[in-house]
């Protein structure tokens, strides 16, 4: 699907902080690309090895943003992240957080160790509290905190802990709302998108067990390449057009999540 | 107008020597990126993209996985350059 935007300047002036650049069918980078392209400026962050890739792929943007070095799990990079952000922009309205990682053992549930699965925690649930509360200090006039996750009510097919991650990060979400929300002023929503083929679900052993029924599940129906539906989901959580909503849930999925088969 | 496959090949040994230091004269049409020029798949990703960059072209990941050797790559950025 080609941009379906409709409105303009939805986010006019807002700065905004989009974790997990990878590829260009990342989500996230059809999240900046839609920011950009509704009048936001965007800071990216990666890190380690994959830095050059999210700095090549920043390149395919509609304006270059800066790329910042963040690990999640590494405490250094929270605690000076809102510094080293201010070098780029003065301050954030909004904030997505795009990032899970499981080693292959969690997929497997029943031998999923505990060295695995407290990798998942921390890197897919945790890292939602680190990066919120590194990332307030720049928010004193309130904003944004989008994430995203999969629908985390159900037992899926092959993802194991990873859909174990994801109850927690859905959780967490609901926390950091109300922790966030009197007194800070942000709203912290989330998107639970249908499957898309991101390199991060290609790198899910066994991840066409969800590609090949959502579509016939789907009211709407469902396009696994297409990452434009959820990206704009996450754009409107980041503009003002849901002033009064946070510890939200909004499913992008084509209605599966209602549907009882 | 298109590059030859020396040309490609040797913009190719460029990116590899950029993302893993190897020497650019190691990169040899017949060399596997795996097995003879040890890329993992995270470096593999990176060349991927620079390669994109530099040719013009569109390397879809259900290709990445067919070009196991540099001659591979060469070959099908050679038929796929714009």
């Amino acid at each position: 699907m080609s941009s379906t935007s409709t409105t303009t300047n939805l986010l006019e002036g807002k700065k905004l902080l989009v974790t997990g650049v990878l590829m260009d069918s990342s989500i996230a980078f059809h999240v900046a690309r839609l920011a950009q392209e509704q009048g936001a400026e965007v800071v990216l962050t990666s890190f380690g090895r994959t830095m050059r890739i999210t700095q090549t792929i920043a390149k395919r943007l509609p304006s270059t943003p800066p790329v910042v070095e963040l690990d999640v799990t590494n405490d250094e990079h929270l605690d000076t992240l809102a510094e080293r952000l201010g070098e780029h922009v003065p301050h954030l309205d909004g904030v997505l957080h795009s990032i899970g990682y499981a080693p292959p053992g969690a997929f497997e549930f029943m031998s999923g160790t505990w060295e695995d699965v407290a990798t998942a925690l921390h890197t897919s649930a945790y890292s939602l509290k680190g990066l919120a509360q590194a990332s307030l200090p720049l928010m004193s006039r309130g904003g944004s905190l989008v994430g995203l996750t999969f629908d985390a009510s159900f037992a899926w097919p092959v993802y194991d802990w990873m859909g174990v991650a994801k109850a927690a990060f859905e959780a967490t979400n609901r926390y950091l709302a109300r922790d966030l929300g009197r007194g800070h002023g942000v709203r912290c929503n989330l998107v639970a998108a249908g499957p898309i083929r991101t390199t991060a679900a290609k790198s899910i052993p066994g991840f066409e067990a969800f590609e090949n029924t959502w579509d016939q599940r789907a009211p709407l129906g469902w396009d696994v390449d297409d990452p434009e539906p959820a990206a704009l989901a996450c754009v409107a959580l980041l503009s003002d057009l849901f002033p009064a909503t946070t510890a939200e849930i909004v499913h992008v999925d084509g209605g599966v999540h209602a549907m009882g088969q | 107008m298109a590059m030859s496959e020396q040309e490609i090949l040797a913009g190719l040994a460029e990116i590899v020597n950029e993302e893993t230091g190897l020497d650019a004269e190691s990169v040899q049409m017949d060399k596997s990126f795996t097995d003879d020029l040890d890329i993992d798949s995270l470096s593999m990703m990176t060349i991927v993209v620079n390669a994109e960059d530099k040719f013009g072209v569109r390397i879809p990941d259900e290709e990445v996985k067919n070009l196991s050797t540099v001659g591979d790559a060469v070959t099908y950025i050679s038929a796929n350059q714009s």
